[in-house]
């Protein structure tokens, strides 16, 4: 008797703390909508799915989603599941349908994934909208991205190409090989390599590090093993990128590899001090959050459908237009944003 | 008759590490025959200090396993511990770095004894009560991290040195994972309660009867596997110089496969440290050697995990082919 009260009160407190350490993730969340949208009650709920908890880039994404829709008096829904799956997304896109949210921002883990669910939620009147990273045109009305592309592409290819003088061999660090924006990017620094300023740049391999510290660290060493008179990577992802330069600069050969891409200014600090990378790219989470909040009022309020020519005005941010892409249409925000060693200490407390 | 078994046992697992090693050589020939840079000084140190970690977590695994227990969540309590000396360091930069170690195994012993505690004591399945405790402790992360991560320019270059710093030429992470190998080589084979241990594992009812206390022995394994757990933790964060809320996220696995390719048996009872050490070595070939030789990363987990179950099973039939020679020579 006496141990079986002792197991029970045992799974009790096993309980209790699983429950106290799942509550705090989603109550912090949820609570802090629930404070800052005081004052309408009766407002709309805008939700927002990142990929996974606990990656700074999403909080600061969902920070600037939430001030926007707390700014028009509405209520912000800041969710993610805890491992970057689209079952997690669509669990908690189900959740949602069911609670009658009157928009829904995904940032999809998957670009076709998420189709037959995003339907289900667009045929009960919610507005769909996807940012970041893109789900196909089906599933949404419009699409928020940081930059164009093409952009994105081209610049990093401009960015390592003056790092190395116009000549030598280059390699790329990617996420995983299925991740839709890594690939539309890299496809348009392939083309934009094929411009004659870049004859003597060769792209000798696109790597994959799966957005995983040991895999990206293994990837890049395999580079350097692979590739001896590399000059430079290029990681257009935030791992890939901060695992390059810890390589490069254990092996101490800052100055003969160069390391540029798009990375969070937190982790790429230390790197941007000490030489390995001299500049790199990202454009602004806390921004293209707060033009996304935007976007899903001005779908729920109806004065844009997500069709190509509409026009609207995001509060400081200015005004912007919906345009076209391959399949379907978005919002752009703007060119990335340079982090060299001038303006990093202002941004490496930011995130 | 148990002496004969016992020998039998014995040359079955020596077998099983001749096989295993076979198998290491045979994929090395292949992958430097692909890429000659595969067996080049500055790649074999890359390699070995890749494995650092993950042969530590695996000779702590070995032991829960060899009790016939689990451990999921290890990369968890890593990835907590991890965290906590990161906090730690990046708040208090002129920390001496053993400091920094200890707070790292100080949470994984903590960790470790929860665990513990509820798989001898509750007696809930070490399956279960470890992957509880896997998300309890992910959650932990996140919340003692605020979901932020601690990047390089947080962390004291002491901190960072841990490993990337080195005596008489060898990496520190290399030299702490010998220096473990070498004591668990000797308290696995020759302290009382190493023996005990696999005395637990392989007949639980008999080791109680005989007088082994299996609460003792459960406490013991799983605070060793925390311990080593934060100990990893504390390397892992210094090594990449980031610690992220999910850092290891799914490793538990890895260091599973890396026991059972070592010939650990998941019955329990069977295990030996070479082994587990092998299981990691080849582990850490192919996360090198694949990225060297040139395949579309849409094969290259297909092909890991083909060469895992080619190595299991040329390990199986090697076994059956000596089981079956001893039966044949056993007198009736």
């Amino acid at each position: 008797m006496k141990k079986f009260s002792l197991l029970s009160f045992l799974m009790l407190v096993l309980l209790t703390l699983l429950v106290a350490c799942g509550g705090e993730e989603t109550g912090s969340d949820e609570g802090n909508g629930d404070s800052d949208g005081g004052g309408d009650d009766a407002g709309e709920r805008h939700a927002i799915i990142f990929k996974s908890t606990g990656n700074p880039f999403g909080e600061k994404l969902m920070e600037g989603f939430e001030d926007a829709i707390t700014e028009a008096g509405d209520e912000a829904i800041l969710r993610a599941p805890e491992q970057p799956t689209v079952e997690g997304q669509i669990q908690i896109i189900e959740e949602l349908i069911s609670q009658q949210v009157d928009s829904i921002t995904v940032v999809g883990n998957d670009y076709d994934g998420l189709e037959p669910v995003l339907t289900k939620a667009k045929d009960r009147g919610i507005k769909v909208l996807s940012t970041d990273s893109a789900v196909n045109g089906n599933s949404r009305m419009v699409h928020v991205n940081q930059a164009d592309p093409e952009a994105i592409g081209r610049i990093q290819i401009e960015a390592v190409a003056e790092m190395i003088d116009n000549e030598g061999q280059i390699a790329v660090l990617s996420a995983t090989s299925q991740a839709s924006n890594q690939n539309l990017w890299i496809e348009w620094m392939q083309k934009e390599l094929e411009k004659s300023d870049y004859d003597n740049i060769e792209l000798v391999e696109v790597a994959y590090g799966d957005d995983l510290r040991d895999k990206s660290v293994s990837e890049t060493e395999a580079l350097l093993q692979s590739y001896p008179d590399l000059k430079g990577i290029i990681a257009p992802t935030t791992v890939g990128i901060a695992a390059a330069s810890k390589v490069i600069t254990d092996k101490g050969l800052q100055g003969e590899v160069v390391v540029t891409g798009l990375g969070l200014p937190s982790e790429m600090a230390e790197y941007i001090e000490n030489g390995v990378s001299p500049w790199m790219y990202l454009w602004n989470p806390i921004e293209l959050g707060y033009l996304a909040g935007y976007t899903a009022n001005m779908l729920v309020a109806e004065e844009i459908t997500g069709e190509v020519g509409d026009t609207f005005e995001a509060g400081d941010l200015g005004s912007y237009e919906v345009t076209e892409t391959e399949d379907g249409t978005e919002v752009l925000l703007g060119d990335p944003f340079r982090f060299d060693a001038d303006n990093i200490d202002e941004w490496k407390d930011v995130y | 008759m148990t002496e004969k078994n016992r020998m039998n046992l014995a040359t079955i697992s020596k077998f099983r590490e001749f096989g295993l090693l076979g198998f290491i050589v045979l994929l090395t020939i292949v992958i430097q025959f692909l890429n000659p840079a595969f067996l080049t000084l500055g790649n074999l140190t890359d390699l070995i200090k890749n494995t650092a970690i993950l042969s530590i977590l695996a000779l702590g695994m070995m032991l829960v396993l060899i009790t016939r227990g689990i451990d999921l969540s290890i990369g968890a309590t890593l990835a907590l511990s991890g965290m906590i000396a990161a906090l730690t360091v990046s708040a208090y930069p002129d920390l001496h770095p053993l400091l920094a170690i200890l707070i790292g195994i100080l949470v994984g012993v903590v960790c470790g004894v929860v665990l513990g505690f509820l798989v001898s004591k509750v007696g809930i399945l070490p399956i279960i009560a470890s992957l509880g405790l896997m998300n309890a402790f992910r959650g932990l992360t996140f919340w003692v991290g605020g979901g932020e991560w601690i990047s390089a320019y947080q962390m004291p270059s002491s901190f960072k040195n841990i490993a990337t710093s080195s005596f008489l030429g060898i990496n520190t992470l290399v030299i702490i994972a010998i220096i473990i190998f070498l004591y668990f080589y000797y308290f696995v084979n020759n302290t009382i309660t190493g023996r005990q241990i696999y005395a637990l594992g392989s007949n639980p009812d008999s080791a109680k009867i005989s007088g082994i206390n299996s609460h003792k022995i459960y406490m013991i394994v799983y605070t060793m596997m925390g311990g080593l757990s934060g100990l990893a933790g504390v390397l892992w964060v210094s090594k990449f110089a980031s610690a992220q809320g999910n850092t290891a996220s799914g490793y538990e696995l890895t260091v599973i496969a890396a026991c059972i390719l070592g010939g650990v048996s998941i019955n329990g009872g069977v295990g030996k440290v070479t082994g587990v050490l092998l299981g990691a070595v080849l582990l850490g070939v192919l996360d090198n050697g694949l990225p060297l030789i040139d395949v579309s990363p849409f094969w290259q987990m297909g092909i890991e995990g083909a060469i895992i179950l080619v190595a299991v099973l040329f390990n199986t039939i090697v076994k059956k082919t000596v089981e079956k020679n001893n039966r044949l020579r056993r007198v009736i």
